[in-house]
């Protein structure tokens, strides 16, 4: 068993970044501070949590939370078969947090899907540009606030007729 | 010659039908698949259906080789400038299906990131409806849209394209 020691050595250290520990269905989740993610995400690399299993966000507009974002990482020990979760709390006026790219390279193209999606930027990313949106598209859609039916750019497109006229001929 | 030949080996038309009889039976289409309905088109393809006994055998995945795009799947906003492309890129005379609901109407991804029917943009012949659509209603689809084909009038070609 890894995580006990480690959560306890991680409550040690950075006394103040760690602002909860819960669990839930039986894996223990750390919320911390979103700034000191790397701190964090350094030491359980370092003592066998070795897998990035997914980096995915949370908008906490109607949940409520330590802040409105959270950027939520899996990480898994490929020694023990140990999983933990770990949401670093991101603030709605500056969401912006350090790239976890340069610790699990894997980081890359998720870090890249919550910027397009949430608007979190992430400092020290190699390439952060939209992953599946359109490259000109306005906004963040999986924020809480965006409405589910678009601001229009479905129906934002040229219309193309047949050279062909029917209603003309007759 | 005998006078019994002239008979059984002429035929009396006018160009119009007959070009519009060659084209309704070689309707070469061009499939646009983007989700489940374009492996649904590929039964539509195969063995059971096989819609080789109606001229459309001849798929071609270049516009500039085809004259009918069949939409199969949902377009979305990323999607839509490279159909709108596609369709351009088509010579006249062209045609379009829209297979399944998504292509028809959205189905049931009434979300911000779907076209709510590729007709909004670029003018659909015929629908066939269905979530997929069965390689028969396809095949119905086809035939329909050769009965429209049939009628089709030189005339109503116009020199500018779109007015």
């Amino acid at each position: 068993m890894l995580l006990p020691k480690i959560i306890t050595k991680v409550q040690d250290k950075f006394p103040s970044v760690t602002l909860d520990t819960t669990q839930f269905a039986g894996e223990d989740i750390i919320h911390i501070q979103g700034s000191y993610n790397l701190d964090v995400l350094k030491l359980f690399r370092d003592n066998g949590f070795n897998f990035l299993a997914d980096i995915t966000a949370i908008d906490n507009l109607t949940l409520g939370g330590f802040e409105r974002f959270a950027v939520v990482y899996h990480l898994l020990s490929h020694e023990t078969a140990e999983r933990v979760t770990i949401k670093a709390y991101v603030p709605e006026d500056q969401p912006e947090l350090p790239s976890a790219e340069s610790l699990w390279k894997t980081a890359d193209w998720q870090e890249r899907e919550i910027y397009d999606l949430f608007g979190i930027s992430f400092k020290g990313h190699p390439n952060l540009i939209r992953i599946m949106n359109p490259d000109d598209f306005q906004g963040h859609p999986l924020r809480k606030d965006y409405p589910r039916l678009g601001r229009k750019e479905r129906d934002d497109f040229p219309v193309v007729k047949r050279g062909i006229n029917k209603e003309a001929a007759q | 010659m005998q006078p019994d030949d002239i008979k059984s080996n002429i035929l009396t038309t006018t160009l119009e039908s007959a070009v519009n009889w060659g084209r309704k039976h070689s309707l070469w289409p061009m499939p646009f698949g983007t989700a489940c309905c374009g492996i649904e088109f590929m039964a539509v393809l195969a063995a059971r259906t096989d819609i080789a006994r109606f001229g459309a055998e001849a798929i071609r995945f270049s516009p500039r080789q085809s004259d009918l795009l069949i939409v199969a799947g949902r377009i979305s906003i990323k999607m839509m400038p490279v159909l709108i492309r596609i369709y351009e890129q088509m010579p006249e005379p062209k045609w379009v299906i829209a297979m399944g609901a998504c292509a028809s109407t959205g189905g049931v991804f009434d979300t911000y990131s779907v076209i709510q029917g590729v007709d909004k943009f670029i003018p659909v012949d015929v629908y066939v409806p269905g979530c997929p659509p069965r390689p028969e209603g396809v095949v119905e689809g086809l035939i329909k849209l050769q009965k429209l084909v049939e009628t089709e009038k030189f005339s109503d070609y116009s020199t500018t394209r779109g007015k």
